[in-house]
């Protein structure tokens, strides 16, 4: 049966349904539960905002509070992995992974190709990405792009609730190391999401509107400004396709390129950093890929090159907003479009 | 006041889910002379397109849905009514129409859309539409659901008490399978059927439901009053064991379209939503346990393991044989397997889905076949 609720709940939901599946199946991080020793609730926390409330009742000490100290309890994540569990390790927020660097980049994904395939690292490092939530520089960085660099490491930014239980319950369950990125903006977003497990494999976007006029790539949070622009811009009678990747390594390429030999025209739309991102690394595959059925330059749509902001007015002028990506479209379907420069 | 010799022609309710449709062209033209059945115009909804055809006679006075606008489900989009009636009173009549509001929050649908029933087989999710009359079970093909009747279900229900199940391993029911052969599936519908407390009942089944309804009513004859055999099973060895590879073996939207597109004989009606809502279904664990067993156990090397059609034969169920001529995953020459000593039916521009293609003609013919079998 499925019911709606939200991305928080579906998460809680499929972490709940994978230890209930597999016993080897642990969670970790820093207040994930949050209060047991103490009067009152045992899990007062559950999670810095709750996301892991309630699991602690149901599962126990499989689930561990870890010292506030990312470097060892990752670390221990990733070790535990190697020697046969399945850790869901929480980061907070994904911001705080420079202190672990070593853990997740040159240990956790390195150990299959260096040990001859016979070590699987089978972790998820989850936590919150992206700005909007009045958190500052630190605490507000979509840095997908980093871990998506790094070969070894699998990267997931969901958009939906339903999509953020099934990528989640494939984390989990896929032998390699995950880093499940959570858009800490989208938590109370509702959609129909199944009771029943269902795992969604990686590697393959979602179209979540057909079009012939023009493609508009994205993921996380900016898949939904996505869908407000090509709502505006049907209104002017151009049809835009919108791409939501769900996974950004592996990356569907497939759809990417088959979509824009269709439309002739792509806007590749990334909250993160301008530069070296998915937008550059989408629109150099496309150029190199199918250059031929380019009618007009590839628009890219990001974040400008400075920390986030912590004045909420510029915050909010900081994540790429349907007006700018409408604009974006237009830029390439104008006559000039072929030769139009940055935004 | 109310004319009773206007008739109003109002935006149809496909399933229990749809809330609007768009209508996307006439196929009449005002002024055209109506009969029952004609092709009025086609509707889209985000699930699949379809043709609304005439359920009364007359003049097509007003064409009032413009094509390419969303319209509430009962809104009124056309007006039919003899020559003679006056033209102010028809106007008078489409000022006056409203959209029945209570329709869909009132007591007559407050109910749930979907029951789960408790049994031997496990949970199994059904639906139950219409109060009177005989009582009539859908049971659809391999890997469809329970909504693949959206179109036949409320038709039947007017003169009937209809349920359509999620056969195990389906839809939302239960995805263990405990014998995935005929007879298994056979046994779970006789033990739903208990659960509910339906002694008898007209089946209809649709591809591998046909073939699981006609072992039932070799098995437990007295449980089916009549068959009605869609694009069935079990009528000979032939099945396009592509199509079956190809569903059990999709996990992306790329995969799945074209072979969705093998059931229709118009490839257009596969709609995103239907894409998208299979592929949910196929995600759901153990459902590929499922359609694996299923499709080893039925369709074993591209043929079909059951033939059925001689029992059936001898058996002397009141019976009737429907098909899409452009079937391509089971071939229409199937139906003439039972010529001799059933209704049958092959109905043109339609493929495989053909309760769905051709709703109104397959709809008619059932109600038809249930009325005489009753």
């Amino acid at each position: 049966m499925s019911r709606k609720i939200s991305m928080k709940q579906a998460i809680n939901e499929a972490l709940d349904l994978e230890m209930r599946r597999d016993p080897t199946v642990i969670v970790m991080g820093e207040d994930i539960v949050g209060g047991t020793g103490a009067q009152g609730e045992d899990d007062a926390w559950g999670g810095v905002l709750g996301v892991t409330k309630g699991l602690y009742a149901k599962h126990g000490d499989r689930l561990m509070d870890t010292p506030l100290s990312e470097s060892a309890y990752i670390g221990a994540a990733v070790g535990a992995a190697a020697c046969g569990l399945r850790p869901v390790a929480e980061l907070m927020f994904l911001d705080f992974m420079g202190v672990c660097f070593d853990q997740i980049f040159n240990q956790a994904a390195k150990f299959r190709y260096m040990f001859g395939g016979k070590a699987e690292t089978p972790v998820v490092i989850r936590g919150m990405v992206g700005a909007g939530f009045r958190a500052a520089a630190q605490h507000s960085q979509m840095l997908t792009p980093l871990f998506t660099h790094i070969p070894g490491l699998k990267v997931v930014c969901p958009s939906n609730a339903y999509d953020a239980k099934g990528l989640l319950i494939q984390s989990i369950r896929d032998n390699d190391p995950v880093i499940f990125c959570e858009h800490k903006n989208l938590y109370g977003l509702e959609c129909e999401v199944p009771a029943e497990s269902y795992a969604i494999p990686f590697g393959e976007a979602n179209v979540l509107r057909d079009g012939d006029d023009v493609t508009i790539v994205s993921y996380g949070l900016t898949v939904h400004r996505a869908m407000e622009a090509a709502a505006t811009l049907a209104k002017d009678g151009t049809e835009a396709e919108v791409i939501d990747l769900r996974t950004l390594s592996p990356i569907d390429w497939d759809t990417i390129v088959e979509s824009v030999e269709r439309t002739g025209r792509l806007v590749v739309v990334d909250e993160a950093h301008p530069r070296c991102n998915l937008a550059t690394d989408i629109a150099a595959f496309v150029g190199q890929n199918a250059f031929g059925a380019l009618k007009a330059g590839v628009q890219m749509v990001t974040a400008p090159h400075t920390p986030v902001p912590f004045a909420p007015s510029l915050e909010d002028l900081y994540v790429p907003s349907a007006d700018t990506i409408a604009a974006a479209a237009r830029r390439t379907l104008s006559p000039k479009g072929a030769r139009s420069i940055a935004a | 006041m109310l004319n009773e010799r206007i008739k109003p022609i109002v935006m149809p309710k496909w399933g229990l889910s749809m809330s609007e449709g768009k209508v996307t062209g006439w196929l009449k033209r005002p002024g055209s002379t109506i009969s029952i059945g004609d092709e009025l115009l086609e509707v889209e909804t985000d699930k699949i397109t379809n043709v609304v055809e005439a359920g009364e006679t007359g003049v097509l006075r007003r064409v009032l849905g413009e094509p390419g606008t969303v319209y509430p489900v009962k809104a009124l989009i056309a007006v039919l009514a003899e020559p003679d009636v006056p033209d102010d009173d028809i106007d008078a009549f489409i000022n006056a129409y409203a959209v029945p509001v209570s329709e869909d929050d009132g007591e007559a649908d407050a109910g749930p859309q979907y029951h789960t029933a408790e049994t031997p087989a496990g949970t199994i999710r059904y639906a139950k539409r219409g109060e009177t009359g005989p009582t009539v079970l859908l049971v659809h093909g391999f890997g469809g659901d329970l909504d693949n009747w959206l179109f036949t279900i409320d038709a039947l229900a007017e003169k009937a008490t209809v349920y359509a199940l999620d056969l195990p391993g389906h839809g939302q029911s239960n995805k263990q399978i405990a014998d995935p052969s005929l007879s298994g599936l056979s046994k779970a519908v006789l033990g739903f059927l208990d659960t509910v407390g339906v002694e008898r009942a007209h089946f209809v089944g649709h591809s591998m439901g046909g073939a699981v309804s006609m072992r039932t009513a070799l098995d437990a004859p007295g449980r089916v009053a009549s068959l009605s055999l869609i694009a069935s099973a079990g009528l000979g060895e032939q099945i396009d064991h592509g199509y079956i590879q190809g569903f059990v073996g999709a996990t992306s939207r790329r995969d799945l379209k074209p072979v969705l597109e093998t059931l229709f004989a118009d490839r257009g009606l596969v709609s995103r939503q239907m894409v998208d809502d299979l592929l949910k279904y196929k995600r759901l664990d153990g459902v590929d346990e499922a359609l694996r067993a299923l499709s080893a156990s039925l369709f074993a090397e591209g043929r079909q393991a059951s033939v059925l059609a001689s029992g059936i034969a001898d058996a002397r169920t009141p019976t009737l044989v429907v098909w899409g001529e452009e079937d391509r995953v089971i071939p229409a020459d199937h139906a003439q397997a039972l010529a001799n000593t059933a209704q049958v039916a092959v109905i043109p521009g339609a493929g495989h889905m053909v309760q769905m293609e051709a709703a109104g003609k397959v709809n008619a013919l059932l109600k038809d076949h249930i009325a005489k079998a009753n």
